[in-house]
């Protein structure tokens, strides 16, 4: 078996030791989980809204490519600027041409995992371009250059005490552990840039084809300020966002907050459709949509991993994983941890650079369990382990594939197969084994390092039941 | 606002519908003769476990048929990505068990296998039928002593506090879990504890914990820390690949133990009501 360090190993070790950050994350999805129990106290109808929620998704992911040239119509005709990427580089070529043209030099941004996808802040750096993160979980996130940890909220990771320091050494105010006054100094500060900005960025929830809506869910209000306030808004969304109806969107928020951070209902639903009007008195004088591909074409093509894509970004399954709450989301080192990080990343950068994401997992099914689209995030797991074993690496279209086929691995299963192929050599070789028992090594790291070697019994239950069918 | 329909999708409408339909799980009336199906860690390391539940099937007076040319489920190559590797294995395992009878399985995690994963590791080939009809005939063998066999027990053992570790399989595939707490609500002098975070995954998970020790060993530290902290004499597991891993760390680590190492629930209860004799193993 291979047990060679990579950065993901090194990362999850370094994670696991990490005692502060365990406790930070051990109690705050201790308190989401508790959170979600409470809002879906009915199980039925939890049920039923999961199996209408997964039927929407899947519904607008079977419609797609037409979803999406009728979201393109419907929003053109509102006065929507649509541009469509591939992949990041186009994404950030994109919107850094619109903040040319717009001769922008500040974005305020409202919440957005796509926009940490494709890496816009660095890259927007580099054109001398600020961007500036909103909201609170982001803007604590940004200050300790970091990237979020968790897709809901970013700054999990550190408690009241950790904010505290940050705040007063990176922005010098007071030094006071207490989230209210934390708030209110953080808000004062993203007001003045607010109104600075030249260019607002958000993400999108959901996308409706049939009228041409951008539906943003949010807490804060900073979603809302920033896409009216600046007088150019960019949104910017993975192409399987979209849904097909309007009414579509009700199971879905429903499914979103509760499942998230166990609200009812968020503070702001945010509905966007078009531009400020001749006699409207705000809202942005230009909007654009950026739609995003990144790998996501390449789920779509292939009936079983296309479920991924009804993702709806709630993060439940995160909160529910052993794995996460214990190593947190940095130690994945990707944008999307968790679950569903381990099952989308390998298809946005390759297997082949996310190869350890598939295995690391027991395959407890937690995830699955809570997943308000009924992803069957293990089953998803499996496929994708095989295909970093893939034989015939050409033959798949999922990138990366057939990184694992080479060295002993494939050669121990093999041996693995033939051995218990046949009832005969497979009981020749465990009677054999527990003959020898006393040759039975006492480690076998790693194993062992953590426990003890489960001794081989001196007679196999084959043996045993064999020497009763002769009695 | 109008209402609209979706496309009707029936395959998924179908999957979907498993967590819905579960309660209404079928069971078959009590047989004359079941399959064992042994597992691979209970053939190597396990047997006490295998035995106890076959004489617990005798003992509810149904006769016990074992093909010994069985060997594993095919599991371990499964989960690690090696279909064609598992499909062979889960071949020859399905080519043992010929007759129509009911095949119970002393593991949630071997059965969840061969309950749910080897349609789907035969669909679309010449042996999906066959995998469909034998995986209808799978069943865990608490489960199946509680819901077939209805078997009485008489505990004969002296009042203890036990903690029950119940596995991820099955929980979520074999749906299984109150059966192992039914079979111990029978024997009067037992007291069963739950421990804190029941519901959480011990960090076994096969390649998993030797693959990432570190998580999985945290995994099971945390799940040790439950369960001792039911200051229960001891726990049990109906599962090998958990009882494995979180005595195996109960071992290593005595001095964080309140708690005796652990056993399998068949042995347990087979020796509480007569039928295997001596200490836990
Ligand atoms: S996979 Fe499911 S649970 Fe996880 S974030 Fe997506 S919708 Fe939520």
């Amino acid at each position: 078996m291979n047990t060679t360090t990579d950065p993901f190993q090194e990362r999850s070790e370094a994670a696991v030791k990490d005692k502060k950050l365990r406790a930070n994350f051990l109690s705050a999805m201790n308190g989401l989980m508790e959170k979600r129990d409470l809002a879906f106290d009915d199980k039925t109808q939890l049920e039923a809204l999961r199996i209408l929620g997964a039927q929407v998704r899947q519904n607008s992911l079977v419609k797609l490519p037409e979803l999406l040239v009728e979201l393109e119509t419907k929003l053109i005709q509102k006065g929507v600027q649509v541009h469509w990427a591939q992949t990041p580089t186009e994404a950030v070529d994109i919107i850094q041409s619109i903040t040319l043209k717009e001769k922008a030099t500040k974005i305020i941004k409202g919440k957005s995992m796509v926009s940490e996808e494709i890496h816009l802040n660095d890259k927007m750096e580099q054109i001398g371009v600020e961007c500036l993160e909103s909201d609170l979980g982001e803007y604590i996130v940004q200050l300790a250059k970091e990237t979020p940890s968790h897709i809901v909220m970013p700054a999990i990771h550190k408690n009241t005490a950790e904010i505290a320091d940050l705040l007063h050494e990176k922005t010098g105010i007071e030094r006071k552990e207490d989230a209210l006054y934390m708030t209110e100094q953080a808000r004062l500060q993203l007001r003045q840039n607010f109104m600075e900005a030249d260019i607002g960025l958000s993400g999108v929830n959901f996308a409706v084809a049939e009228t041409g809506t951008l539906c943003l869910v949010e807490n804060e209000g900073n979603g809302r300020l920033t896409t009216t306030v600046p007088k150019t808004h960019i949104a910017i969304m993975g192409i399987e966002k979209v849904v097909e109806k309007l009414e579509d969107t009700a199971p879905l928020l429903s499914l979103l907050t509760r499942s998230a951070t166990g609200q009812p209902i968020t503070t702001y639903f945010n509905m966007i459709s078009g531009p400020r009007k001749e006699d409207e008195l705000d809202g942005p004088e230009s909007v654009h949509l950026v739609l995003l591909d990144h790998g996501r074409t390449q789920m779509y093509q292939d009936d079983e991993l296309l479920d991924t894509l009804r993702c709806i970004r709630c993060a439940a399954c995160m909160n529910h994983c052993p794995v996460y709450t214990r190593i947190g989301g940095h130690a994945y080192g990707f944008t999307y941890p968790g679950p569903i990080g381990k099952i989308l990343m390998p298809h946005l950068e390759g297997l082949d650079e996310t190869q350890s994401l598939p295995t690391a997992s027991s395959l407890c099914g937690a995830c699955a369990e809570v997943c308000p689209v009924k992803i069957p995030i293990p089953d998803l797991l499996v496929r994708l382990r095989e295909e970093a074993n893939h034989p015939n690496a050409q033959s798949s279209n999922v990138k990366g594939a057939g990184v694992k086929r080479r060295g002993m691995e494939p050669v121990i299963w093999s041996m693995w197969r033939w051995w218990h192929q046949g009832g005969t050599r497979y009981r020749l070789m465990t009677t054999t084994l527990s003959r020898l028992r006393f040759l039975q090594p006492g480690t076998l790291s790693p194993w062992t390092n953590t426990r003890t070697l489960p001794k081989l019994a001196k007679k196999t239950f084959h043996q045993q039941m064999n020497a009763r069918a002769k009695k | 606002m109008p209402v609209h329909h979706f496309i009707p999708d029936d395959s998924l409408v179908d999957s979907l519908s498993d967590d819905l339909s579960s309660p209404l799980k079928l069971y078959p009336s009590k047989p004359k003769k079941v399959y064992v199906f042994g597992t691979c860690l209970v053939d190597l390391f396990y047997p006490e476990a295998g035995m106890s539940g076959v004489l617990l099937l005798e003992h509810a007076g149904v006769e016990v048929l074992f093909p010994q040319d069985q060997t594993c489920c095919g599991q371990p190559a499964y989960t690690s990505g090696y279909k064609e590797e598992a499909r062979s294995v889960a071949l020859a395992q399905m080519s043992l068990f010929n007759e129509e009878y009911p095949i119970v399985v002393p593991s949630g995690s071997c059965g969840g296998m061969m309950k749910m994963h080897y349609p789907r590791l035969f669909e679309g080939t010449e042996y999906d039928q066959q995998a469909q009809e034998f995986s209808e005939r799978i069943y865990e063998l608490t489960d199946f002593l509680v819901h077939v066999c209805d078997l009485p027990l008489v505990d004969q053992g002296e009042q203890t506090k036990i903690a029950l570790h119940t596995s991820c399989s099955s929980r979520r595939e074999m749906k299984t879990t109150d059966s192992g707490k039914a079979l111990l609500k029978q024997l009067k002098n037992v007291n069963l504890v739950e421990p804190e975070k029941v519901t959480e995954c011990c960090g076994f998970g096969g390649a998993f914990s030797v693959r990432h020790p570190e998580i999985s060993n945290a995994m099971v530290k945390d799940k040790l820390d439950h369960l001792s902290n039911t200051k229960a004499d001891t726990f049990l597991s109906s599962d090998c690949g958990c009882l494995m891993n979180i005595k195996g760390a109960a071992e290593k680590d005595k001095s964080a133990l309140t708690l005796r190492s652990g056993e399998h629930l068949l042995s347990f209860v087979a020796r509480r009501v007569g039928l295997i004799e001596g200490g836990s193993e």
